[in-house]
């Protein structure tokens, strides 16, 4: 009995995440609100000196800030890829859809604001692939020639060099696909910690604070959670629950949570035995209190290290796993899923190269900035940690 | 030492508990034996028979923790946990879901192939990583410091994926240099191995250089290092001699524990060049569905991280005699 409503309950939230999943209202809602709290924290942490001192550092270095400017180009796009709404579908004659009960329909899929900048490119399908701003279809035809001769010829594109890295089998633009990818990568790079820190901050603190039993039983779960190394516990989650996004940014969330909790709980135990932290004690303030207002921001710094430094390894992952077959499912724009295409495609005579050069160029220009803002954040917020 | 050993294992055991708990709850109470089936017969369809058939066949059908249809002893033995989970601990992992084959045995086998290439990507890696960290130390301030830790970020940020792809393309497909893909046992098989070798060691060559590098600097601006100045000795010999010794410790200890887990092979590589590895296995396990092999690699590489940590716990005391037993 017992177990069947447990699994009711379990079924109710299967079918719910999708439905949020689905659900651009619902999400442009979440990403106004994370929108928000990110400015919030932000704004705050800037009012501090110690902050401060920070970005001043990391703004003398021209490179890091550099890399920055990419990073908010990269963060701009996933923006518009995530804020969309579900238009009404129009029929071939352009009146609105109407359903039987004459209610109005519209498109589940949804369209994102990326998507309605891009509409021309969007719409740009050609019948399969063509090189980089090329003129003629990769593939030759026959045709008839006037003199009745039968020629096996390029024929043109119906969009001639609009296409900037070509277009893949089904004749989509490749440049694109690539664009959609970045929401994906973000996501992993940037959902996936949010949905780890609170756990982390929890657990480590409060582990390192009172020490003892507690210590004990939070050491002992997230030393036997990190011993499963993460791609064999992601193998059997993915399995498990199928592929798809939001899965894996739940997977590696447990799987990134176990690493920056160890490095809190080693933090808070250097805290606690601080002088301000016994002076806030010896006045009688509530343990809790003194966990809120004097550790967690005196360990934020490790948290934004850890998150900025996680970022790249994360986005790479991606592509491994997505070729291993446990990554992003197939449905969902990826540079891993591009990857995988263009494996087959590369050993064709001649080569079709653009669409791994696309997801080339696409990640690395994500991940070399990440690693060098990750670097300059790291030396201007803990020289102590430089070493590692 | 041996007192300390066994002790350190011990402290490994209720680790080794919880993992085969994790396991149990992910492979048999998240994924019930009913799903398990289902996904394997592989239609949404399946009848109530087919699945109890399937299950009698591959020993699912017993209760999970608690047979209460039983006397004595024997609730407690006629369940999936006493007769799946717990021979884990004995590394018996029963019967492959899919083709029925052996486990242990299959594991046995595929240990070498897998072993061929991560031995020789250790051993390789180490030294030359350790040499150039030293060269880049040597000039650290300078232009080739400085050029060195961009090009080592450069590859750093280049996923593994466009390594093994574009070195395949490259040096086998394009150049003949290497054949494509294959494997062979004994002298024959070095033509095969040569290529994914090289290759591991480029994608694991720009993260361990900046991490050595980090280590001599480090070591560089201690207090022996000036007194070793002091007495006139060259940059060379200060950087060679005495520096090397001290940043060995915390190097060598940092790569004893990725030891045990060269036996799980490296899953791209052995994907991309055909070598029936571990590596491969797992994914050719999770391709098929087969839950028993990803259920008794996921126990295999806990096992194999947690030897590796003794490992590190072992060989600190003996590098570093600060360290006491007791």
């Amino acid at each position: 009995m017992e177990e069947s409503k447990l699994k009711n309950l379990w079924d109710t939230i299967l079918t719910l995440v999708p439905e949020i999943w689905n659900n651009w209202y619902l999400q442009d809602v979440l990403v106004a609100a994370l929108l928000i709290f990110l400015v919030w924290i932000g704004r705050r942490l800037s009012r501090q000196p110690y902050w401060r001192l920070a970005i001043r550092e990391v703004r003398q270095r021209r490179i890091a800030v550099a890399a920055f400017y990419v990073l908010c180009v990269y963060g701009l796009i996933a923006l518009l890829d995530s804020l969309g709404w579900h238009p009404a579908l129009r029929g071939e004659d352009g009146e609105i859809l109407r359903d039987t009960k004459n209610r109005v329909v519209y498109d589940r899929g949804g369209v994102t604001i990326l998507d309605a900048l891009l509409t021309p490119l969007r719409n740009a399908r050609e019948k399969t692939y063509s090189a980089p701003l090329a003129k003629l279809l990769f593939s030759t035809e026959t045709t008839v020639l006037p003199d009745g001769a039968m020629t096996q010829v390029h024929p043109p594109l119906k969009y001639p060099r609009r296409h900037l890295m070509g277009t893949d089998k089904v004749g989509n633009d490749v440049f694109y696909q690539s664009l959609k990818a970045i929401r994906t990568g973000m996501i992993l790079g940037i959902f996936t910690t949010a949905l780890a820190i609170p756990f982390a901050i929890f657990f480590g603190v409060v582990a390192g604070y009172f020490g003892g039993r507690i210590d004990d039983l939070i050491q002992y779960i997230y030393t036997t959670l990190a011993s499963i190394p993460d791609v064999l516990l992601i193998a059997a989650f993915m399995m498990i629950f199928g592929r798809g996004l939001p899965q894996l940014c739940i997977i590696m969330g447990i799987t990134s949570w176990t690493g920056l909790c160890r490095v809190l709980r080693g933090e808070t135990l250097k805290q606690r035995e601080m002088e301000y932290v016994q002076s806030a004690e010896a006045m009688g303030a509530p343990a809790l209190r003194i966990l809120r207002r004097h550790i967690v921001p005196n360990v934020l710094h490790i948290v934004l290290i850890t998150v900025v430094l996680g970022f790249s390894g994360r986005v790479l992952s991606e592509a491994a796993l997505t070729y291993i077959g446990i990554g992003v499912g197939a449905e969902t724009y990826s540079w891993g899923r591009m990857i995988n295409q263009a494996l087959r495609e590369l050993a064709r005579d001649p080569a079709i190269w653009w669409n791994l050069a696309a997801a080339f160029v696409f990640m690395l220009g994500l991940v070399l900035p990440a690693n060098i803002f990750g670097d300059a954040l790291r030396d201007a917020l803990d020289p102590r940690l430089r070493t590692q | 030492m041996l007192t300390y050993i066994i002790r350190r294992i011990c402290y490994a055991a209720p680790i080794l508990v919880g993992v085969n708990l994790i396991t149990f709850l992910l492979f048999f109470w998240v994924n019930t034996p009913d799903n398990m089936a289902r996904t394997i017969l592989g239609d949404k369809r399946v009848s109530r028979e087919q699945i109890d058939i399937w299950k009698r066949e591959h020993g699912y059908h017993f209760p999970r923790l608690f047979n209460t249809q039983e006397k004595g002893l024997s609730k407690v033995t006629q369940t999936i946990f006493w007769q799946k989970n717990l021979p884990l601990f004995f590394f018996d992992f029963g019967k492959s879901d899919q083709d029925g084959t052996n486990i242990s045995r299959k594991i046995r086998d595929r240990i070498g192939p897998s072993l061929f290439i991560t031995l020789p990507m250790f051993a390789i890696s180490l030294f030359v990583d350790l040499f150039l960290a030293m060269i880049i130390a040597f000039y650290r301030g300078t232009y080739i410091d400085f050029y060195a830790l961009i090009v080592c970020v450069l590859l750093m940020s280049i996923s593994s994926l466009f390594y093994i792809v574009g070195g395949q393309f490259l040096l086998a497909k394009y150049l003949h240099l290497f054949p494509v893909s294959g494997f062979d046992t004994g002298l024959a098989g070095t033509k095969f191995v040569v290529l994914p070798i090289l290759i591991g060691f480029i994608a694991g060559l720009g993260g361990a250089i900046r991490y050595d590098r980090t280590i001599f600097l480090e070591e560089i601006n201690k207090d022996y290092v000036r007194t070793a100045r002091a007495k006139g000795l060259g940059e060379g010999t200060v950087l060679f001699k005495h520096a090397l010794k001290n940043a060995l410790i915390p190097i060598l200890t940092s790569v004893v524990v990725t030891i045990p887990f060269l036996i799980m092979g490296n899953l791209l590589l052995e994907a991309f060049f055909g070598i029936p590895g571990l590596g491969g296995y797992l994914i050719e396990a999770i391709q098929k569905q087969d839950f028993a092999v990803v259920r008794a690699m996921v126990y295999l590489g806990s096992v194999l991280y947690i030897a590796g940590l003794i490992l590190v716990d072992i060989s600190y005391t003996l590098v570093d005699p600060r360290i006491r037993l007791g």
